[in-house]
């Protein structure tokens, strides 16, 4: 655990797990002696949010980062584990009616891709407003405009462009209006699973500087997920890598780029090409990720690792705590690294 | 001698509501064994400049004025068939999705074969040896037992080394690649980039490099050309374009990027967007969006000039009118 007090997080996941079957049909399964095959999208994930920071989680394609995000804002069912929301139990509350809707209204999401996430037949007021008459938050024609324009204005927009349809924004305009929708119910955690990655350099800062003037406005706390370390950098508080549906490291934004301890976090840093190191060659890394429904046994990193050894191969690393860090690693426990 | 020679090439679309030009006058040289690397937003005209280059601009679209020369030779005017013979011959093209570049029914040494036996005077015993010694140059383990796989049997990295290895197959003398690394992971971006880097100094092939990854270009490149609205904005040796950029334009493409190796309170924005071909301002495109733009950048276009270390379109750097940087 962190060292410096905190108040209760807003967000605890326990243990997180997400499992899905991806047999081959009964038929198939009887008639040609097939096995089940299960998927281990998630795979014991645990954490805690605290309010109004930002938690980023990173990882190559497939590493269950956006499961992670389907999990906490109640698209998906855990198999294993549980999150806690403001203390009370968030996947208890999402079966109930009155638990779901309360959720709902305080937990939002804003997707990847501005062009798929926006209905293209809807005007931009409808699309802000679904949320506010959803909830019963307006009433009337008036008061859902002023909300709208209210909350088209705090993203960088004019209100008078909730009379246009999306098709009629450019691609970062159009994510923010997702953030605007998104903020709408004034939920107190966004989830955003990777928001910027489908926009220019130039329109993703834009996007992050108003991400994080909202966060400091509202107090927001936020999930971020991304596969780009630069942003996550940009944005987090605290950074967690995920590799193959687990954490294997977690720790302070500083921390884990100043020092990170885990084999794949450091093959991580030194894969991305940096603007200022002109022409430098770097040792290339070796491998790619393992087939999940398949995965390695023991530590799932030992094939590409290069401080692996007989137990790595053998026994599977608890997410330990070393001077205020949570590293998943045999190597870093016993002192190798 | 350059290798390729684009000059003064314009690039429209006619229309219904009249014509669009998506290239404004695109001029630059790449000498053999040299990356040049070309960044802008989306919608610069990043892509259209590669597929003018190597003939496969879609209709409407076509080159109207200047020309394309390869190795002192003009191939902008050849009728399809030539074209079609210099393309995989002298041009290899490497594109952003390596599954929609590879043929799903044949096997990968199949489609390497037929290409090398295309464009080259070999036996097909011959062709499978050099299938097998692209493969193996291109990292792939275990390449002749991979040979007879077909792509959905490789992974998303291996499958862009067979598409490298395909662009190789025929030793072009020129590549053009197409953001082949953004469809990847970075662990595997890496490994491309490497791989690119190296077949190319080895073969003394030029190369084209489109991206929008500027960390990508920093750690490739030579040269680095950066396109705003369908014009080369600024174009120069890679370090000086990226840390003492002369155009306004590269300035703040440069201050956007989140840098992994600092921590940043704000991020500088360029606010507004790119402007649509059918709305693109008079003089200077970037004028509506530019902190130091003047009277003459809303009135006049300007073109590469001398700009220190790099040649920028800017008026900012016209040696004639004094000095206003």
């Amino acid at each position: 655990m962190s060292a410096i007090p905190q108040p209760a997080p807003l967000v605890q996941a326990h243990d997180l797990a997400k499992t899905f079957d991806v047999s081959p049909p009964w038929l198939n399964r009887v008639l040609e002696g097939k096995p089940r095959l299960l998927l281990h999208a998630v795979d014991g994930v645990s954490f805690d949010i605290a309010r109004g920071q930002t938690l980023a989680l990173v990882g190559e394609s497939g590493c269950g980062k956006s499961t992670v995000a389907r999990l906490l804002v109640g698209l998906y069912r855990p198999t294993r584990g549980g999150l806690q929301f403001d203390g009370q139990d968030a996947h208890a509350a999402f079966r109930t009616r009155e638990g779901h809707n309360t959720l709902r209204r305080r937990i939002q999401m804003i997707f990847q891709d501005p062009y798929a996430s926006l209905n293209p037949r809807w005007i931009v007021e409808d699309i802000v407003g679904e949320p506010l008459k959803e909830h019963g938050i307006v009433t009337d024609e008036a008061q859902l405009e002023a909300r709208v324009g209210a909350l088209l204005q705090s993203v960088g927009l004019a209100p008078q462009d909730m009379a246009k349809y999306p098709h009629q924004f450019s691609g970062g305009q159009r994510q923010r209006i997702s953030i605007a929708r998104a903020l709408a119910t004034q939920p107190d955690f966004l989830v955003c699973d990777e928001p910027t990655s489908a926009l220019d350099v130039s329109v993703q800062a834009q996007v992050l500087n108003i991400m994080k003037d909202l966060q400091r406005q509202h107090g927001l706390t936020y999930l971020f997920i991304s596969h780009n370390l630069a942003v996550v950098r940009h944005v987090s508080d605290q950074v967690g890598v995920m590799y193959l549906g687990r954490l294997v490291e977690l720790a302070g934004k500083n921390h884990l780029f100043d020092n990170p301890r885990h084999p794949y976090t450091r093959m991580l840093l030194d894969a991305i090409p940096k603007m200022h190191d002109i022409g430098r060659s770097r040792t290339p890394v070796s491998g790619e990720v393992p087939n999940p429904l398949n995965p390695p046994t023991g530590c799932t990193f030992h094939p590409r690792c290069p401080h692996a050894n007989a137990r790595c191969k053998a026994e599977r690393p608890a997410l330990l705590s070393f001077q205020g860090v949570k590293v998943a690693c045999h190597a870093v426990e016993e002192g190798r690294i | 001698m350059s290798l390729l020679q684009v000059q003064n090439l314009i690039v429209e679309f006619p229309g219904r509501r009249g014509t669009l030009r998506a290239l404004d006058d695109i001029s630059f040289e790449i000498a053999p064994g040299e990356i040049l690397g070309v960044v802008g937003e989306s919608g610069a005209g990043k892509s259209l400049t590669g597929a003018a280059i190597i003939g496969l601009l879609e209709p409407p679209g076509r080159i109207s004025s200047g020309q394309v020369l390869l190795e002192g030779a003009r191939i902008d005017n050849l009728p399809y068939e030539q074209m079609r013979r210099i393309r995989g011959r002298k041009i290899g093209a490497i594109f952003q999705d390596p599954l929609t570049s590879l043929n799903p029914l044949y096997t990968v040494g199949r489609q390497l074969v037929e290409t090398i036996l295309t464009h080259l005077p070999v036996t097909p015993q011959e062709a499978r040896r050099r299938a097998i010694g692209l493969l193996e140059d291109t990292g792939i383990p275990a390449a002749p037992q991979r040979i007879d796989h077909f792509p959905h049997q490789f992974s998303g990295g291996m499958r862009q080394r067979v598409v490298i290895a395909l662009a190789l197959a025929a030793e072009p003398r020129l590549i053009v690649a197409d953001e082949p690394t953004t469809a990847l992971d970075v662990s595997i971006q890496a490994q491309i980039i490497q791989l690119l880097k190296r077949v190319c100094r080895d073969r003394g092939a030029a190369v084209m490099l489109i991206t929008h990854d500027m960390g990508v270009i920093a750690e490739t490149c030579d040269r680095v050309a950066v396109m705003y609205a369908g014009r080369i904005a600024e174009s120069g040796p890679v370090h000086e374009v990226i840390n003492q950029p002369a155009h306004p334009y590269s300035m703040g493409l440069m201050a956007a990027i989140p840098d992994i190796t600092q921590d940043r309170e704000r991020l500088h924005q360029i606010d507004g967007s790119m402007p649509r071909l059918d709305a693109i301002p008079p003089g200077c495109a970037y004028n509506p969006r530019c902190p130091r733009a003047f009277a003459r950048c809303v009135a006049e276009r300007p073109d590469l000039m001398d700009a220190g270390a790099t040649r920028a379109a800017c008026w900012l750097h016209d040696a004639h009118a004094g000095a206003h940087a």
